[in-house]
Formats: C-alpha cells, structure tokens, sequence
C-alpha cells in the first residue's frame, strides 16, 4: 500500500508483527476450507492431496463398494516404512551381529518389541490385503475400459509385496530365516531340473547361474545375507514406490474409482456425505458453457451423475483419516499382544523339521512337494501370467462397477467355489493317501513328473473349466469369474494344507499334537 | 539420380549416419546393462573349500558309517572299500538323515535308498557320490565340487 512512505524500520517490524500469518498464507494458500471454492482449492493445490481429485464420486465414498482395501494396503505400507526406518537404527545385517541386534531389538530396545511385531505384521497384513484389493478389483470388473495396463501394474505390487516380505523374512538370521533362504535359492536354481532332463546344463546353467546371483556364492552365507537385506530396504521398495506412483497416477487419469453406469443415490448414502454448501442446480444460467471437444464415443450426460460427485474435501479425507487410524489400530493392538517369531540362531548343519516357509508360501511348498520346477517357478509364473492376461481376454464392456456382474456371476463364483472345492481337496486326498507315480513306479523318468503332477492336473482343471463356463454361458467375464475364484481358492486350501497339515518329512497330520516328538 | 530406380537396399547418407549414430548409443547401453548384471556375479567366494581331508584310512574301519556334519557328506566303509554320499538333498538343499532303508529328507519327504537313489518324493536327482581321493600323504581327501558315478568305490590300497 504505502510501503514507500514507510521507513524500513517500520517495514521490518510489521512484516514481524504478521509473521505468524504470512507465513501461515504461503504455507497454505488457499486459505482454510471454509467455503467450496477453498476446499476444491486445497485438493487441487496440494502436493499430497492432488493425486485425487477435486470431486469424488458417492460411489468411491461407499464403505461397501472398495472396503477400503488399497486405502488399508498404502496405510500398511507407511506403517513399514516408519517402523523399518526404526529398526535399521539397531539392526546390523551381518551373519555375526543379526541374530543379536534382533535380540537386543526384542529384548533391550525401548518398544523395540512392539517396533519389530508392527513391522512383520505391517507387511504380512500388506499381503493379505492387497491380494483382498485384487479380488475387489476383480469382481467389480474394474480392469476394463483403459484399465487393463493398471491391473497389470496391480499385479507387479503383488509380487513385490510378496519378494519385499520374503527378503524380510530372512534377516533375522535365525533357523526360519537361514532355511527359508537355503529352499527359496533352490527354488531359484530349479530350472537346473529341466536342464538337466535336457542334458544341457552343462552348457547353459540358467539355475545355477541365477543362484549364485542371488546368494553372491554357491552356498548361503555371509553374501547373501548382505544381498537380501539390500533388496529388501532398498531394491524392492524402490521398484515398489515407483510402481505404486504410476498405479495412483493411472486411477486418476482414469477418472477415479470405476463406478456402475446407473447409478442411484441411496437413503444410506447420506448417513456418510455432506453435501454442497448451496443447493442449486449444477448447470445453472448464472454461468456461461462453451462447446469444449467434439468426441465420437457416446457423450457424457449432461444432466445426470454431476451432482453425484461431492467435494473430496472433507468427504475423502474423513474417510481416509477414518481408514488410516483404523488400521493403525488394528496393527497396534495385533502387535502388542502376538509377537513376531524368533527361533534359535542359524545352523547351516540342521534342517528344521519340517522346514517351512513363511505362510504366504506355503500354498507353494505344497505344490513344491510335487516338484521344484513346476511348484516353484513354472506354476506360479502360469498363474501371474494368467492373471495379468484377464483383462485382455475378457473385454466385455457391460457391468462395470457392479460386484460380480449381477446374478448370474455370483451363481457362477459359488458353483466354482464348490465344484473347486471338492476337485481340489479331492485331488489332495488322492496324493495323501496314495502317493504319486514314484510311490507307484520308482523308476519313472522325472520328465514325467515335471510333465504330470498333481499341481499341473489343478492348474489344467482350471483351464478347462474356464473354458467351459465360457462356453456354456457365452461370456468370457463368467469364464474369468470361475478362473479368478478357483485361484483364490487354491491358494487358500493349499496354505491351509501347507501350514497346518503337513507335519515332520511333509507328511500328512489332522492336527500339530499328532506329531512325532522327536 | 531419382528415388524411383534405386536400389532398395541402398541407403541414404542422412539415414545411414541417423542409424549409425543411433546404433553408437544403443549398443554402450547394452554394453553397460550387461556390465551391471556381471559386476554382481561375484569373483571371490567367501566359502570353504570343497576339497577336504578326511583323515587316514585307519579312521575308517570295515563297516563304519560316519557322517560329517560341517562338510554335509556320509562316508561309508565296506569290504570293497570307501565311499562318499552328499548329505544335500537334491529338491531344495536341506540336510537328509540316514535310516535304516537309506536317506529321508526333512523337508518335502524325498526318500531315497542305501545307494543315493530316489526312490520317493519330489527330489529331481539322486543323491551326489564324491570323489575321493588319496593325497601324498596318505590322507584322503573329498571334492565335493567332483561327482563320480554312483556305485564307484575308491579302493584301499593295502
């Protein structure tokens, strides 16, 4: 105003006096958000908040259509990042120190305990809940329309999930960790079973050669540990933040969440909204339209679905906080009660029996049993090539946004459900009480056993059931539903089986008292 | 001269020096990209030797088995005379115990019998036979790095 009249003085000691609020108004520009215009403004303006939009569906706002899963996956992730950061102050990743730093973490460090259980919980529940994500995002079509490269990218942060989890697992250096890392590094080497059926290893050792890699040796040592612990804290995490950006940035360019094409606003909707500030109408005479882009798909509606989108602030955010403290909690009160495993140091001479791998691989180990190239790295790769394929083979526009397409997919996951059920845990059966061709044939060539498995026999089963629901009921999203949902299944009934049935020498027990002492 | 009648496999001075200069970047990349996946195999193991030695023949009577535990390999002493079978199991790398009927492997359930031979479970191979052999000292010396067929015997030399 009349900053020239003033002495400079004068200037100092009235920018002082407005310190606090000049401050304040660089730090926030937009002002409190304490009209509409000012609450789309701090969406918009910050950095954090401006991966979503100004507006949210009432869609995206129904606790019932995302459950909050990715919300709960991000949420568990920065509950790693802050706990991990803790617990690299007092871990050391050396064979000598890393058992006893974990001590000392356990036992000596202030919350250290509660520290390293929130961690390893963090990150499980991470596994959990993402895979839940996937199956939301699934059943409500979301992977269609532009989607279909997101979905792929989705499928990239499950496996990073399960490759940052399993290289955490193997730290602590203690018996889990050391032989969790001695079978993950053959599963790694067992292309060398294929080579070898060949005979070509001895020209090209793809196994061998990706092993060493891994182990920084031939055997698991010292090396390893150091090359695990960086793929954990950094390699891995890295691949993942990058990934997730990409993820977030897709939903948005997508324009948010997927919502169904007919939407109608719900009596029920209001108990966790709150609407604009002035009820008018959304295209009002009061403003002037122009003509913004002639398109060749169907054109938006003007009239209908606008005044479905709520300001994200503060319909978003409460949600969100909601969410987030939520599952803080939960991980809080999981972690104090229930702690994180530590078993005796490493001892490469020992085997723990049985020698298990962390929970989220034992649906693996099972099929493992059957053979290490197909149970490790053929399957699995089938299964995530699979599933990164869905949303190219099904392309069925219709019912999008809508939990398992109406009626008829929700017939088609049960009868899948049950059908995969008795298929598989009769499978199961059939091995545990027989055997398989080398209890019946001990000579039999292990090409054939690579070839013919119980693993592959499943994995075939649900293909061809696929293809017959497909076929039956014309639709290739019926067929993914029946696809997706036996993938589910199995891999809880082979965790299942693997984690609570498979005793001493993998062999069969109803309950863990049933075991040999020993 | 007129693009109409020229060869199709000659190239102009503009497209030749663009692709020379493009293939110029690609291929120090490639090299550079192959360069970081090379520095992680490692040069230098920190790892014990796979040759060791075991010992005089003395140590090993007519009809003793002895397992060493640190080396992960048994040693069996017959009339025809030494052998040596790797404790490793061929599936995944755990530690196999010997029974009565040969080796059972904690892990997966593989069997195998008195010879290394599979004769259950999932393992791929049968269970490695090391060479063994004599040093000038007399000694015997194992390579684990050396498989010999199954069934060979070292021979003691009276």
């Amino acid at each position: 105003m009349n900053d020239l009249k003033q002495s400079g003085i004068n200037k100092f000691k009235n920018n002082l006096k407005d310190l606090r609020n000049s401050f304040l108004r660089s730090f926030i520009r937009e002002g409190k958000p304490i009209n509409d215009l000012s609450r789309a403004a701090v969406m918009a303006n910050n950095f954090f908040l401006h991966v979503q939009g100004a507006k949210t569906h009432v869609n995206t706002l129904r606790p019932g259509y995302t459950l909050g899963l990715g919300l709960i996956s991000l949420y568990l992730l920065l509950i790693t990042v802050i706990t991990g950061v803790l617990l690299m102050i007092f871990y050391n990743p050396s064979i000598e120190n890393a058992y006893n730093t974990i001590k000392d973490i356990n036992y000596v460090v202030f919350t250290g305990r509660l520290v390293r259980n929130m961690h390893k919980w963090a990150g499980e529940g991470m596994i959990i809940s993402v895979m839940l994500h996937m199956a939301r995002v699934f059943y409500t079509s979301s992977y269609k329309k532009g989607r279909e490269f997101n979905w792929v990218i989705g499928i990239v942060l499950l496996i990073l999930t399960l490759g940052i989890n399993l290289s955490g697992y193997m730290l602590p250096w203690d018996q889990l960790s050391y032989w969790a890392l001695v079978i993950v590094a053959n599963i790694i080497q067992s292309p060398k079973e294929v080579t070898d059926v060949l005979g070509i290893t001895k020209y090209f050792d793809m196994g061998g050669f990706s092993k060493e890699l891994f182990l920084g040796g031939l055997t698991a040592g010292k090396e390893s540990l150091t090359r695990v612990y960086l793929l954990h804290i950094m390699l891995l995490p890295l691949i993942l933040f990058i990934f997730l950006g990409v993820h977030f940035w897709r939903i948005r360019k997508d324009g948010g969440l997927t919502k169904p094409e007919a939407f109608e606003l719900k009596e029920s909707d209001t108990r966790y909204i709150s609407g604009p500030e002035r009820k008018t109408e959304v295209f009002s005479t009061n403003k002037t339209y122009g003509l913004m882009e002639l398109v060749k798909t169907r054109t938006p509606a003007v009239s209908r679905d606008i005044e479905n989108n709520l300001l994200s602030w503060p319909n978003l955010i409460l949600a969100e906080t909601a969410v987030f403290f939520l599952t803080l909690a939960i991980v809080m009160v999981y972690s104090f009660y229930i702690d994180a495993p530590l078993r005796e140091l490493a001892n490469p001479l020992i085997p723990e029996n049985p020698a298990k791998a962390p929970w989220y691989f034992l649906g693996l180990q099972e099929l493992l049993s059957y053979s290490a190239f197909m149970g490790g790295v053929g399957l699995p790769g089938l299964a995530l090539l699979g599933l990164a394929l869905i949303p190219y083979l099904d392309r069925e526009p219709q019912h999008i946004g809508i939990w398992f397409s109406g009626k008829k997919g929700r017939y088609i996951a049960l009868e899948s459900l049950v059908v995969g059920t008795f298929v598989l845990v009769g499978l199961l059966a059939i091995v545990i009480k027989f055997g398989w061709f080398r209890t019946w044939w001990p000579d039999v060539p292990q090409l054939l056993i690579i070839l013919i498995n119980p693993g592959n026999i499943w994995v075939g089963f649900m293909i061809m059931w696929s293809l017959f629901v497909i076929k039956r009921t014309d639709s290739t999203r019926m067929g993914a539903i029946a696809l997706f949902t036996m993938f589910l299944l199995s891999y809880v009934i082979l965790t299942y089986v693997g984690t609570e049935l498979r005793g001493p020498n993998w062999g069969f027990y109803w309950y863990k008292s049933q075991w040999p002492v020993h | 001269m007129s693009s109409k009648n020229r060869d199709k496999t000659e190239i102009s001075r503009r497209d030749f020096l663009g692709l020379a200069s493009l293939w110029a970047a690609v291929l120090p990349a490639i090299a550079f990209l192959g360069g970081m996946f090379r520095m992680v195999k490692p040069n230098v193991r920190y790892e014990e030797s796979t040759r060791f030695k075991i010992g005089t023949v003395e140590n090993f009577p007519v009809g003793i088995t002895k397992k060493l535990e640190d080396k992960k390999v048994f040693i069996f002493s017959t009339d025809e005379g030494l052998h040596a079978i790797s404790s490793i199991c061929t599936h995944l790398g755990c530690i196999v115990n010997i029974t009565e009927w040969g080796f059972q492997c904690p892990c997966h359930g593989s069997r195998y019998n008195q010879n290394g031979k599979v004769i259950a479970g999932p393992a791929p191979r049968n269970l490695s036979w090391h060479e063994i052999s004599q040093d000038i000292d007399g000694s015997l010396v194992i390579d684990a790095a050396k498989d010999v067929p199954p069934g060979t015997i070292f021979k003691l030399k009276a």
